[in-house]
């Protein structure tokens, strides 16, 4: 049988479940995080490719669990976001929405970053780092988690090697394929866009200066995101590129030379000659939203909820606000003793996170479907609308406050006050 | 346990009215619903007087490690969980031998070493067991003879010991929301749950402990928000429910 007994058990090592370990282990919770993989393996480059856009709020949770010193270096801040609508031939209509960050300072002295762009693979090496240094942590990975057995007084889980782990919690930080969602029987909403992100580094003349670019495409939007120099000195951009999923599968088979030239096509040339470096990566793009959060002893957080459009780039800063709110209300409910599985605690996180959660879901999805099409009235009002943005200041920083993840009712750690 | 048959508090009626539905203590949408709803807002109250009167830090790891707790009138179990998982050792008293068989296995499962006994504080207090903290929550309303198991409780703390007492204030406005509202319109709770006669105004519960040796030492209303169905605590009302602590001086 089990040996010890956890507050906490979380399935999945990946930025959200790493991230929730960690923030649990450092308030006290006496946490074990499992996953297939072992860890180092996850912070090879070839193993996660994608960069993350950690918004101002994410970032601040970083600094209080004293992460963010070790990831500034890797981290480009986005100073600006400028959004446009393109048509077939790639050129920008004259109509556009230009996002500064100095707009929303109360001086140009204090202005902050929108948020940065970070490679995964240094998230998960800053994340992997601290959990080896944090005493109430535990890491059982490479370990296959073959189900649980979740009652009114503890569950278990059962390891693929026979053996048996004893927490008051579970929580699935699975992603969208979530195993343990599917075993407590919770339905999902989920459809297909269709469309497919081709995910890349691309290599360019000029320097980014901090812009963040999303060019609205007929196919689906086309995101260019500011990224540290290369350790050569080159300037450097990743690419969220999506596309139908047909088209995105000819592309993907496509030789180098031709790639490219679509590629350049798309990005256009105002930072001058532009090539993609290293490998690219193809992801479907899908929406997710878990019918409820929780069941007996059991939690989902991060994309194991909610999977959303990255059009936004929110889907991971929905998962950081799903971790500090969690682990606010456990930490609360540890302190009085009460106990971390009770019904009572976990229906507080999700009615916290669901109306947060839903309202990124719908938005996303109606951005995605506002912006993937090139029906010229649709196109004609959304430019309308973008240029309106663009000239109605107040509209323009409630949108930058969104990006930033300063709306709604914000966990504390994401405020940056300590629990 | 000794049942002293003398001199005892117990109502029958009221330990048999509990018993009957002590199979539900821990059904949080049964008919302990509001005092599960409650818990956080008494531990916490308890949590944070108790810590500071010993000098420990009420958000630190096991603030009560090495108190010694009595609960008087455990029901289920509610308040010696949380109080044995913040580092307390809890034993927990109830006149309903079935209250005790329910919160020992519900404490095993939780895998807590809580010592549950069927009794009352008088015996506690003819056996001359003592404790550094003591509650005596949602009780005094309950028991027969008001100043004797008041006095009983005083005995009960170890001089320099900490007592915490909660109860319902004998107002038209308690009247209106614990029984009729409660009991008879919203059915929370069993009917025939309270009998208002019972409550007690904070000055007779103050003078009630007084003659037990304890010096009352902080008093606040704890107030129910009907929108967000949650507690919390309110020094300016005290109107329905309230809590007190006092010290053992003598």
């Amino acid at each position: 049988m089990s040996e010890r007994r956890y507050d906490l058990a979380v399935a999945g090592a990946g930025l959200n479940g790493a991230l929730l370990a960690l923030a649990a282990a450092r308030n006290g919770l006496d946490t074990v995080v499992v996953d297939r993989q072992p860890l180092d393996a996850m912070t090879l480059p070839a193993f996660d490719g994608r960069t993350t856009a950690v918004a101002y709020t994410s970032q601040r949770l970083f600094e209080a669990l004293g992460l963010w010193a070790g990831l500034e270096p890797d981290a480009e801040p986005i100073r600006d976001i400028r959004i446009s609508d393109a048509g077939h031939d790639g050129r920008p209509s004259p109509l556009f929405l230009h996002f500064d960050h100095r707009e929303n300072a109360p001086t140009p002295d204090e202005a902050r970053p929108m948020g940065w762009i970070v490679e995964n693979r240094f998230l998960r090496r800053a994340l992997y780092a601290a959990l080896a240094r944090e005493p109430r942590a535990s890491v059982l990975a490479p370990a296959e988690l073959a189900g649980t057995t979740r009652d009114a007084t503890r569950a278990l889980l059962h390891l693929g090697d026979g053996r048996t782990l004893e927490a008051r919690l579970v929580a699935s930080a699975e992603g969208r394929s979530g195993a343990l969602r599917e075993e407590a029987g919770i339905g999902a909403r989920s459809w297909s866009y269709r469309q497919t992100a081709i995910v890349l580094v691309a290599a360019h003349e000029l320097p980014h200066r901090g812009v963040a670019q999303e060019k609205f495409l007929p196919g689906g939007p086309f995101a260019i995101l500011p990224m540290r120099n290369g350790e050569d000195g080159t300037h450097r951009s990743s690419i969220v590129w999506s596309e139908r999923t047909p088209l995105a599968e000819r592309l993907l088979t496509l030789d180098a030379a031709r790639f490219n030239s679509e590629f350049a096509r798309r990005f256009g040339d105002y930072l001058g000659k532009v090539q993609p470096v290293g490998p690219r990566f193809a992801h479907p793009l899908g929406l997710v939203h878990a019918e409820r959060y929780v069941d007996e002893r059991l939690v989902l957080v991060g994309d194991a909820a909610h999977g959303i459009h990255p059009i936004a780039g929110q889907g991971y800063n929905l998962g950081v606000r799903d971790v500090a709110a969690l682990v606010e209300v456990l930490v609360e409910a540890h302190r009085l003793g009460l106990d971390l599985g009770a019904a009572d605690t976990l229906e507080r996180y999700a009615a916290w996170r669901r109306t947060d959660n839903l309202a990124m879901v719908a938005a996303t999805d109606l951005l995605n479907r506002l912006f993937s099409n090139d029906i010229a009235p649709v196109r004609l009002a959304r430019d309308v609308g973008i240029a309106a943005v663009h000239r109605i200041p107040p509209l323009r920083r409630f949108f930058m406050r969104h990006a930033m993840g300063l709306v709604g009712d914000l966990p504390k750690l994401t405020r940056g006050v300590a629990l | 346990m000794v049942h002293n048959a003398s001199a005892t508090t117990v109502d029958p009626a009221e330990v048999e009215r509990f018993g009957r539905i002590a199979d539900e203590w821990w059904d949080l949408r049964g008919k302990f619903a509001p005092l599960h709803r409650l818990g956080p807002v008494r531990v916490g109250y308890v949590r944070d007087h108790a810590a500071r009167h010993f000098g420990r830090d009420p958000l630190g790891a096991d603030p009560l490690a090495g108190l010694s707790v009595l609960d008087v009138g455990c029901g289920g179990g509610l308040m010696c969980e949380p109080m044995a998982r913040l580092g307390g050792a809890v034993t927990g008293i109830d006149a309903s031998a079935r209250n005790v068989a329910v919160a020992g296995l519900h404490a095993r499962g939780q895998g807590l070493a809580i010592d549950y006994r069927s009794g009352e504080a008088e015996s506690m207090a003819a056996a001359g067991a003592q404790f550094d903290i003591v509650l005596a929550l949602e009780i005094v309303e309950h028991v027969a003879d008001v100043d004797l198991f008041l006095r009983s409780v005083g005995q009960v703390v170890r001089p320099g010991g900490i007592v915490f007492v909660s109860t319902l204030n004998r107002t038209a406005k308690a009247w209106a929301l614990a029984v009729a509202g409660a009991e008879y319109v919203l059915r929370w709770l069993p009917r025939g749950t309270h009998d208002w006669r019972r409550f007690l105004k904070p000055s007779e519960l103050s003078r009630g402990l007084r003659a037990g040796g304890i010096e009352v030492r902080g008093l606040t209303g704890i107030v129910y928000h009907p929108l967000s169905r949650r507690w919390s605590l309110n020094a300016d009302d005290l109107d329905v429910n309230y809590i007190l602590h006092g010290v053992r001086t003598a």
